[in-house]
């Protein structure tokens, strides 16, 4: 820790490179290659063939030499994987929609309407953000079981706003929050009703926090995991995750490629609207801890 | 601020009851909460109070149960398999919960030199937290494979090894093995958003202790940590709360195994009330949980109180 605390601010310039290099550079590209190469490894693990595979003595383990398709054929051919993607897809974009609708209104009438008692309702609705899906995914079992939700998409769908709208309220709170009220009160002289106001004003200006409190939901429901795992059953209606665990694993056997191939497409989505957008997801992550 | 340049429309005053209703802040307000509520009680609030009663049952699967009070605690308190999971499920936080504060702190206060790309730098940084935790997790199961793995493989042909590692098949290994993968994931965030904190700190603080000949180490002990301390006390109580609660990378990576040395009070849970289908006596190991998650949230609230008053702000 001792190179770390050097805070020397604006006289940066006069250090030299060899230096910097040995008291920043080294250090952060070691972190960054112990956090890259599990992806790195991933990525091999896909393309690379059985028998490259388990021979570690004929072939180097870090490089492929005939690299296949064979494994993400196998995937998309003869599991269910394709259907898990669907899931995955449907649930992910349907708890978002869902999620953001209730939040935008949430957190609009928490931070703008100021009703009676919207503190404390803002309060819980955050403290419902802390209670985690471990201790609820046993009663919400047995709930989904009565409503007759077992076994679909459905029981997701709408259990997954649960844990994203209460993020993502908190996340649109803050937003709505910097908007100047007096664009609000020149809009409610002018005659403007509330929901005007909303849909004409606050919204369009807060988009970057909807758009960033719509990724993380997105992202949030794409990993979910023990919800899907307790709630599902048949094979053709799990998400990804879940099936990638239960399905490519029969008994013993382990089919490492297609688990790999797996691993890697479950997580090109996400990561690919993740670089689209990660600006507002960095500024939204951070935003939210600096409130 | 081109939205403004659009007039709103003046509505025709009608003065029904209803039209009337929606002028008033606290009846919007209150229609506005519907939904966000309406799914909170149903799936949320509910489904926590119902959770602490079926601890108090013997609901099997597919089975109604009956109130048998804090049988379940009883019979637990004397399973030793639950105060392995217990002392599991601490370990694994607060070794996990350290390692990622110090590496975590030690990369924002990288992150938050003069860096050439440092947006990108920053996207890639993020990734692991980005990806779904079980799918990074089966590539941490195939980098501790018992035969292929690479970290074996490596520390054999540096000369440091004779034999390939059982990463899963010893208790300690393991233990520390779903530590690592659990750092590997929560770094990220915990760098992320303590480097956002560090960007608020005014530069003009490191001037004036530069001017009053502040060493390195002392500008970051009296400027850069107490400055950063409420911002400490939040990430560190999300990752302290999400890693207490942890299921997925357990799962996924070693199932509790071997002879339940990485069972987590989670994990437990799971396999008690699902797989093993005494849903009473999952429900009360997930309630055995929530004191300890109340401890977490009040130990870093009263902490946040205690340093904003000697900062002097509000509240």
């Amino acid at each position: 820790m001792s190179t770390a605390d050097d805070q020397s601010v604006g006289m940066d310039y006069l250090e030299s490179f060899p230096r910097k290099f040995l008291r920043v550079y080294l250090p952060l590209g070691l972190i960054i290659f112990f956090l890259l190469f599990p992806f790195y490894w991933m990525a091999i693990a896909t393309f690379k063939p059985d028998a490259e595979m388990y021979d570690y003595e004929k072939y180097n383990p870090f490089w492929i030499v005939h690299p296949t398709l064979e494994h993400i054929k196998k995937l998309f051919f003869d599991t269910d994987y394709p259907l898990w993607m669907w899931n995955t897809v449907i649930v992910s974009v349907s708890s978002t929609f869902i999620s953001l609708f209730a939040s935008v209104c949430a957190a609009y009438a928490i931070e703008r309407l100021r009703y009676k008692g919207s503190r404390y309702v803002g309060l819980a609705i955050f403290l419902g953000y802390l209670v985690p899906p471990s201790i609820l995914f046993i009663p919400l079992a047995a709930i989904v079981f009565q409503l007759g939700l077992f076994d679909g998409n459905l029981a997701l769908i709408l259990t997954y706003p649960t844990f994203l709208i209460p993020f993502c309220t908190w996340l649109l709170m803050g937003y709505f929050r910097t908007i100047p009220y007096e664009l609000e009160e020149c809009a409610l002289i002018d005659g403007a009703t509330r929901l005007q106001i909303l849909m004409k004003i606050t919204l369009p200006l807060s988009l970057p926090g909807v758009i960033s409190a719509g990724i993380f939901a997105f992202t949030l429901s794409w990993n979910e995991f023990i919800y899907a795992l307790t709630f599902i059953s048949s094979s053709e209606n799990k998400t990804i995750p879940v099936g990638a665990i239960t399905e490519l694993v029969n008994g013993d056997v382990y089919h490492w490629g297609a688990l790999m191939a797996a691993a890697l497409t479950g997580s090109v989505p996400v990561v690919i609207l993740y670089s689209f957008f990660v600006e507002y997801y960095v500024s939204a992550m951070t935003g939210a801890v600096k409130e | 601020m081109a939205v403004m340049a659009e007039p709103v429309v003046a509505p025709a005053r009608r003065s029904s009851l209803w039209s009337r209703a929606f002028e008033s802040r606290h009846f919007l307000g209150a229609m506005f909460m519907v939904p966000a509520i309406a799914i909170l009680i149903l799936f949320l609030a509910y489904p926590l109070a119902l959770g602490f009663w079926l601890g108090m049952t013997d609901t099997k699967i597919g089975g109604a149960g009956r109130y048998i009070g804090f049988q379940n605690f009883v019979s637990l308190s004397k399973d030793s398999v639950f105060w392995l999971s217990v002392f599991n499920t601490i370990f694994y936080t607060v070794a996990a919960s350290a390692v990622k504060f110090a590496i975590g702190l030690y990369l924002a206060l990288l992150l938050n030199e003069r860096l050439p790309f440092k947006s990108m730098v920053r996207a890639i940084v993020l990734l692991p937290f980005v990806v779904p935790t079980v799918l990074s997790a089966i590539a941490f199961w195939w980098i501790y494979d018992s035969q292929f793995s690479i970290i074996s493989w490596v520390l054999i042909k540096a000369g440091l090894i004779t034999r390939y590692i059982d990463f899963l098949g010893d208790p300690w290994n393991a233990r520390w093995s779903v530590v690592a993968a659990n750092i590997w994931r929560g770094v990220p965030f915990v760098a992320i958003t303590l480097l956002a904190g560090l960007q608020t700190i005014s530069p003009s603080l490191y001037e004036a202790a530069n001017l009053d000949g502040a060493t390195n180490m002392q500008r970051f002990r009296h400027i850069t940590l107490p400055m950063l301390s409420p911002i400490i006390a939040v990430v560190m109580t999300f990752s302290v709360l999400m890693t207490f609660t942890d299921f997925q990378l357990i799962y996924t990576i070693t199932r509790g195994g071997p002879i339940n040395s990485t069972h987590l009070m989670a994990t437990l849970s799971f396999q008690r009330a699902i797989t093993g289908g005494n849903l009473g006596e999952g429900a009360a190991i997930s309630n055995a949980m929530i004191p300890f998650l109340v401890a977490a949230i009040l130990l870093s609230f009263f902490g946040l109180q205690r340093s904003r008053w000697q900062q002097g702000g509000r509240d």
